[in-house]
């Protein structure tokens, strides 16, 4: 059971603002069913003094969402669209009385939702492949959003990544990169990898890969009801049989890239996989 | 307020006959059941009735029955054993749908190098059996399937699988704590060599179980130490709880035929009406073929947290397999496993009941979770009573 604060209860119960603008004048929809949280964030907006006038919301989610999404509404209404952005995450949270750490998500999700809007009203509409590279595939986070609530937020472990993006919170094999990316933003060290040998003979690098695909790679595939064999090596190339449990489910993050990163990491910076 | 628990298959009431039972050695008898003196002495002859009482439960003679600390204990136990035993078989056959006792055992197996095949279920969550006797080789030291499985109620063909298995001599290990107590089970007539089960999922305390191991299997001790359950589990014993244990055995017994058709009567109403007065619900699993007592319903366009903790204010307490109640990120593994869509995931929700239920109580959750879904619905901005296009 979560602790959640009186009045994350309260608006969880009673919340406001609820339903959707006719004819609104921004509209910012982000989250989706699959991710398990959504938030529908609909503006009146006066053309004039760029305020806004009205903000309604439908969320699915649960309900820290529900009431994140609540207070958002009421805390942008009579704002102008400079000052609504303003709005952090943590003035999010803070107006709920805190949120579990868990679920500082959720006020994450109310920012982007504001955000969106803005751009959307500002004519700003960016398309996907412009808002950056994405780290986490199982929750579709950029490494943009990561970059931005890490700064924001002070926040310098991959579980404090998790809880505020749900980024590396399912298969986890983006970790290695948002520990990257934290070392980068905040140039302390992240935890060593396993050091790889420095000099091998062919025999000994055939050995250590098919190690690290029996023992890194293998069970977690299988654990997703996946395989993996091994069915050739040719200089740097390997070449494996791949059997994903469900195409495009997000927990088949195994991928050629991350076996081959994970080779990479353990055996040789120049190894190069193939699916057969 | 009062409560009205439907979350049997999480943890149950103690029995009061089961309180009443265990009282005395809590409060007076508290000797040790190893001590020569007689005040230990009937606390260990008071240990043994306990253990004849688990025993004809299953059908097992009372020299089979090992007493742990909980389900998790058993199923680590009986996995542990087999590999200690076999050596050389590098090989663990389980499948996806596991509780977490076995299935992340399972995965530290894995990682220390063992083999593990998991085997996959249908839509229906039922066990694929040509992948079962495909997956089966010379190395396989054991093969553990639960008896029925925690979210979906869904029973497994233990008898088929154990037939199989016998046929290859391999070992089967059943975690059956969601299916003692609720269904018969006699292990006379059921080839399997080990099974798993729970005093608090049927009506006894926490933090006690038991394993039943068959005659003649090969056991090695998972806590080593004193001679306690005669080597087979060291530890000066639960006294209490394990008397607890067996008064919860001997009362499911004189009564499981009663209580299962009334708990599975009010189960099938509970189903049959939310089904009717919720759209967009659909039952998770094999209605043909569970517990009686378990049933799991996906609400779509609506997210299980929300939904439990609306239930709560009313005072029902239920389970959901949605992610933000995994403590995790990930929704239930058992739904993801049998192809459940994310977006019906999201909104299961897990009733499961006891002899304890009433047909008053469950007519008032007929008129609560409706209710409550097109609460949820109306905020939500997918499906059909959404005001949005989603
Ligand atoms: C199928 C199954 N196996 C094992 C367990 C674990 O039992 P315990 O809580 O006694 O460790 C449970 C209970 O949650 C269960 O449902």
């Amino acid at each position: 059971m979560w602790e959640y604060s009186e009045k994350v209860k309260e608006l969880f119960l009673h919340p406001r603002n609820v339903g959707e603008i006719e004819n609104p004048d921004a509209v910012g929809e982000v989250g989706s069913m699959i991710c398990g949280d959504a938030l529908k964030l609909t503006l009146r907006i006066d053309r004039e003094t760029e305020r806004i006038i009205d903000a309604k919301f439908q969320t699915f989610g649960c309900a820290s969402a529900i009431a994140s999404s609540s207070i958002l509404t009421e805390l942008i209404k009579g704002k102008t669209l400079d000052e609504a952005l303003k709005l952090t995450n943590k003035d999010i949270a803070e107006a709920l009385g805190g949120l579990p750490k868990e679920k500082m998500h959720c006020s994450v999700m109310g920012r982007e939702a504001l955000e969106a809007a803005i751009a959307d009203y500002r004519g700003e509409k960016r398309l996907v492949e412009e808002k950056g590279r994405i780290v986490c595939n199982c929750f579709e986070v950029t490494e943009e959003k990561i970059r931005k609530v890490a700064i924001e937020n002070h926040l310098t472990t991959v579980e404090e990544i998790t809880n505020y993006t749900k980024a590396g919170g399912d298969c986890g094999s983006c970790i290695p990169e948002i520990e990257a990316i934290l070392k980068d933003i905040w140039s302390v060290k992240a935890p060593e990898t396993p050091k790889r040998p420095k000099k091998m003979t062919n025999l000994q690098k055939i050995a250590l890969i098919q190690d690290v695909i029996e023992k890194e790679i293998r069970p977690r595939l299988q654990a997703d009801g996946g395989d993996i064999e091994l069915i050739d090596i040719d200089g740097n190339r390997v070449i494996v049989g791949l059997r994903a449990m469900c195409v495009g489910c997000p927990s088949g993050g195994v991928t050629i890239e991350g076996i081959q990163k994970k080779l990479r990491e353990l055996v040789s910076e120049d190894i190069v996989v193939e699916a057969q | 307020m009062s409560v009205i628990y439907l979350d049997n298959n999480a943890t149950t009431a103690v029995a009061p006959e089961v309180l009443e039972e265990m009282a005395p050695y809590l409060r007076d008898l508290y000797g040790n059941p190893s001590s020569m003196h007689t005040f230990g002495g009937q606390v260990r002859r008071k240990i043994e009735e306990a253990r004849a009482r688990v025993a004809a439960l299953i059908g097992a003679d009372p020299d089979e029955i090992v007493f742990t600390s909980c389900g998790t204990e058993s199923d680590n136990t009986a996995v542990m054993s087999a590999v200690e035993t076999y050596p050389h078989r590098r090989h663990v056959v389980t499948t996806r749908v596991e509780h977490p006792a076995v299935l992340n055992f399972a995965r530290h197996l894995a990682r220390k190098g063992f083999r593990v095949t998991y085997l996959p279920v249908d839509s229906l969550g039922r066990l694929d059996m040509d992948a079962l006797s495909e997956a089966l080789d010379d190395e396989t030291a054991v093969v553990s399937i639960m008896y029925a499985n925690n979210e979906t109620g869904v029973i497994f063909p233990v008898r088929r699988i154990g037939g199989l298995l016998r046929e290859r001599g391999i070992l089967f290990h059943t975690d059956a704590v969601q299916a003692v107590g609720k269904v018969p089970i006699n292990v006379k007539d059921l080839p399997v060599d080990m099974l798993s089960l729970s005093g608090h999922k049927l009506h006894a305390p926490k933090g006690v179980g038991a394993l039943y191991v068959r005659k003649g299997t090969r056991f090695h001790p998972y806590i080593i130490g004193g001679h306690q359950e005669r080597g087979r589990r060291a530890g000066t014993e639960n006294v209490a709880s394990i008397i607890g244990l067996g008064k919860a055995c001997e009362l499911a017994m004189q009564a499981l035929e009663r209580e299962s058709s009334y708990v599975g009567t009010l189960r099938d109403r509970l189903e049959q009406a939310l089904l009717q007065l919720c759209p967009d619900a659909m039952v998770n699993g094999d209605t043909g073929n569970r517990l009686p007592n378990t049933t799991n319903i996906s609400f779509q366009y609506v997210e299980g947290e929300a939904i439990l903790l609306r239930l709560d204010e009313h005072g029902i307490c239920a389970s959901s397999g949605s992610a933000c109640t995994s403590g995790s990120l990930q929704p239930s593994h058992v739904l993801r496993a049998m192809g459940v869509p994310f977006t019906a995931i999201h909104g299961s929700v897990r009733f499961s009941l006891s002899r304890y239920n009433t047909e008053a109580e469950i007519e008032r959750v007929i008129e609560i979770v409706p209710a409550v879904i097109k609460e949820l619905r109306e905020l939500s901005p997918y499906g059909r009573n959404g005001l949005g296009q989603g």
